[in-house]
């Protein structure tokens, strides 16, 4: 199972991730800062989750795979 | 081994590649030695995962007095004034920065979509009025990111005609150095005037928005940050559109790809990819570090150059080639790190508004000239065409 963990210290909102993920993230309206929709996404998301990771500026996710 | 360090101004590589020294170190030397045109040696990378390690280490600053650029007769740089938060580091950076973020968020961007429209339609109608031939850069590529961020700021109707002139003023290439520098002044004036109207009559835009918020943000600070994202957001944006028409013009097949709504937003990342707009950015080692099994100094100025870490065949297959269906995500023509594009997804957009819109108004659409004989703007900051005559055909 993939599990989704973001950092929002580390986030500098470039968006990065609502646009490659849009199921599994969303920014805050405040600071556009990373917000997690799907913590838990299905298994035909997680590609998108860890192209999300790769591509984010301030390597503010983690995708943990879990038994 | 002791090679010469690089040197500036670098070979041009063509009309659409990157220069030809680096992309012939990239394979080989993933960090070379350079000399600054202020006579200092520093450091040179090319290669896409060494240039995402530089941005990402915040062993390298971006405070912009450290730095030496590529940039002949630039002088020293003083420090950044207070706001413009490109040329600072966390947590200055991080305090400016997250003031703005919030405004431009995938979902806000996608709202001003309709706005974009509206814009490039008004363009259209204007050169379709005037007939062909037309300079594209000025009745297009120009205009349409001057009168977005124009929006964004909440800069009233009235004084938008100037604004442009001022703006196209600023990147003209026959433009004296005090012609730029009054231009220059002139737009900063009209910000200053502008926040201190937003401070009585706040209206429904970005700058309103810092004016009233509880960061308490100083006049100096707002008028700084209202100037960057026009320095970030103009040429930037203006010379994807220009040199991308271009280069659309030389692969006429793929501009069905881009037309295409399925299509048009890989289409736009390909041309991001692809198009050595921006040559790169610098970063000042704050301490001794280890780049690539190389000792870079404390004090070093290392430059990443974008445009070949978007043509790295480690990420990208058959890289020289404009592909608009190739899978392109994972360029760094945003950059990387703390400092990557804020303005990015408004620049997104407006290419993916202002590219179909202009193939779907004109499908005739052409050069007006020989490609070679296109102005290419490789004297300037920013790489693109100065001007880009084109034709259609017109029913009568
Ligand atoms: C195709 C168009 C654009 C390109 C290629 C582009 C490219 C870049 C790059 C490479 C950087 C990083 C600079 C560095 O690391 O030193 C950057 C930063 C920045 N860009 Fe853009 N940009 C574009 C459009 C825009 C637009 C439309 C805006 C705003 C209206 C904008 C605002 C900014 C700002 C404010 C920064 C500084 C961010 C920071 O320091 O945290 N850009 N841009």
């Amino acid at each position: 199972m993939t599990r989704i963990e973001a950092d929002r210290e580390l986030c500098v909102s470039a968006g990065m991730c609502a646009l490659t993920a849009p199921e599994i993230f969303d920014q805050d309206d405040d600071e556009g800062r990373v917000v997690v929709l799907d913590a838990r996404p299905s298994a035909d998301l997680r590609e998108g989750a860890l192209e999300a990771a790769r591509l984010c500026p301030a390597a503010a996710l983690t995708v943990h795979e879990e038994p | 081994m002791t090679t010469e360090p690089l040197t500036f101004p670098l070979t041009s590589g063509g009309t659409f590649s990157p220069p030809k020294e680096l992309m012939a170190m990239r394979g080989e030397r993933p960090i070379a030695r350079v000399r600054y045109p202020d006579g200092k040696l520093g450091w040179m990378v090319t290669r896409r995962a060494t240039i995402r390690e530089v941005l990402a280490n915040p062993v390298f600053s971006a405070r912009q007095e450290l730095r030496s650029t590529p940039f002949s007769g630039a002088g020293p740089t003083p420090p950044a004034p207070p706001g413009m938060f490109i040329g600072m580091d966390p947590p200055d950076h991080t305090h400016y920065r997250r003031l703005l973020t919030g405004q431009f968020t995938v979902r806000r961007m996608r709202l001003l979509t309709e706005r974009v429209e509206e814009i490039a339609e008004e363009h259209l109608d204007r050169m379709a009025a005037a007939g062909p031939p037309v300079d594209l850069v000025r009745a297009y590529a120009s205009p349409i990111p001057a009168m977005v961020i124009c929006e964004l700021l909440g800069v009233p109707q009235d004084y938008r005609t100037r604004f442009e002139r001022e703006a196209a003023e600023m990147s003209r290439r026959d433009a004296t150095p005090e012609e730029r520098q009054h231009a220059m002044v002139g737009i900063f004036s009209y910000l200053g005037e502008l926040v201190g109207r937003k401070r009585v009559e706040p209206t429904d835009d970005l700058l309103s928005g810092l004016v009233t918020d509880d960061a308490g943000l100083t006049d100096e600070e707002l008028t700084n940050l209202a100037f960057m994202l026009l320095g970030a957001g103009l040429d930037t944006t203006a010379n994807s559109l220009g040199l991308g028409t271009f280069a659309l013009l030389c692969h006429p097949e793929q501009i069905p790809v881009i037309t295409n709504p399925e299509t048009v937003d890989n289409a736009v990342e390909e041309l991001l990819r692809f198009l050595p707009v921006v040559p790169g950015t610098v970063r000042t080692a704050l301490a001794d570090v280890e780049v690539e099994g190389v000792q870079v100094r404390a004090g070093e100025s290392v430059m990443v150059s974008l445009p070949t870490a978007n043509r790295d065949p480690e990420r990208f297959t058959d890289p020289d080639a404009l592909d608009l269906a190739r899978p392109a995500a994972g360029h760094v023509a945003f950059g990387h790190g703390v400092h990557q594009c804020l303005g990015q997804q408004l620049a997104r957009v407006e290419l993916r508004v202002a590219f179909p819109a202009l193939f779907r108004r004109f499908p005739s659409l052409r050069l007006a000239v020989p490609p070679a004989e296109v102005p290419l703007r490789d004297d300037m900051i920013m790489y693109g065409v100065h001007e880009l005559p084109v034709a259609w055909d017109t029913e009568s």
